[in-house]
């Protein structure tokens, strides 16, 4: 069984409930996904199968090695592979046993979750450019007025005589964003099977229309 | 851009309400919970602002209680409002009335709007 999805941040909103509060909820389009490729310990050195995301337009141009991934080229069907339709987006996910059942062209679908799963969301944050101490690392920069000559400047990085060179992994200023980013222990509030999509509570990485993989906590 | 996702989850919460405004006498009515019981109080106030749309509009309600102003604000769509009447319509001439936290007593009064169908349209 695969414990994972891939999906589409649509953007958030917010849930009463009946007790009255309110909860923040991003929504999320989860799959359909088809397996595209089953790994093994034997072949590949590790149990997973790889997702396609089913969009509702499909790529407008795929690669001819792509096409063969696929199981579409000549070559593939004369191997033996299954046609599949080609995808955009590509992810893996790791199997827990080599008995899993999980094979070729199989769909995964968000009935997997249920209301108060715990999940975790991996996204790619939104990119900030090149940014400042204050805005990438969160310093505190000095005062704006009353004579300070000392506003958004890093401050000291390092000593002089010793060891006389900026330590390695001193925070400073650069690019920030677009990096891979998990978020940790989010709660399912709500799955409609229909529509293939999923409440999750709180914020998640990324803008809108981001892809995101949501995996099942095991615990 | 509203996307349609979100914009059917939204209309799904969203409740029939009166027609009503800034400058409106309202009385809202709260659900409250006592242990396992249930019980409804009301506030009765003028309603100072109606902010933001869909299932996130709010309402901010103000009354002057013993002396001293006290304010509100509602979550038009949320679970613990039972239900709203429309006590008295205002004619005021601006969307936020904050400028009534700093009046008292009769110059913090609002004139009632006249709802009646007016000469003009009658004659037609």
């Amino acid at each position: 069984m695969v414990n994972g999805i891939i999906g589409k941040k649509i953007g958030m909103t917010q849930v009463f409930s009946p007790d009255g509060t309110v909860t923040p909820v991003t929504v999320i389009k989860a799959g359909p996904c088809v397996v595209v490729q089953r790994k093994t310990a034997q072949r590949d050195g590790y149990e997973a199968v790889q997702l396609g995301l089913v969009e509702d337009k499909p790529p407008k141009r795929v690669t001819k090695p792509l096409l063969g991934h696929f199981g579409q080229t000549k070559r593939a069907k004369e191997r033996g592979k299954q046609p599949i339709p080609p995808t955009r987006i590509l992810r893996e996910f790791r199997l827990e046993s080599s008995q899993d059942s999980t094979k070729v062209g199989d769909t995964v679908l968000v009935d997997q979750f249920r209301e108060n799963d715990i999940v975790d969301v991996v996204g790619t944050s939104k990119g900030r450019g090149f940014a400042g101490f204050v805005k990438r690392h969160g310093f505190g920069g000095g005062r704006a007025t009353h004579g300070s000559m000392f506003h958004r400047a890093p401050g000291s990085i390092g000593a002089s005589a010793f060891p006389s060179r900026v330590i390695k992994g001193t925070r400073m200023a650069g690019h920030m964003g677009v990096e891979r980013k998990t978020v940790k222990g989010l709660k399912v509030v709500k799955v409609d099977l229909e529509k293939n999509i999923m409440l999750v509570k709180g914020s998640v990485p990324g803008p809108n229309g981001g892809y995101l993989l949501i995996k099942k906590r095991i615990v | 851009m509203i996307n349609s996702f979100i914009e059917n989850i939204e209309k799904q919460q969203l409740r029939p309400l009166p027609e009503f405004g800034p400058g409106d006498t309202v009385r809202v009515h709260v659900r409250i919970k006592e242990g396992d019981k249930e019980r409804l109080q009301a506030f009765e106030g003028v309603v100072i602002a109606r902010k933001h749309s869909g299932v996130r509009e709010t309402i901010t309600v103000r009354k002057v209680s013993f002396g001293i102003g006290v304010e509100r604000i509602f979550p038009l769509h949320g679970t613990i409002i039972d239900h709203i009447d429309v006590i008295r319509r205002g004619r005021v001439r601006r969307a936020k009335l904050y400028y009534l936290r700093k009046l008292r007593g009769k110059a913090a009064r609002i004139r009632e709007l006249d709802t009646r169908p007016s000469e003009a349209k009658k004659s037609k």
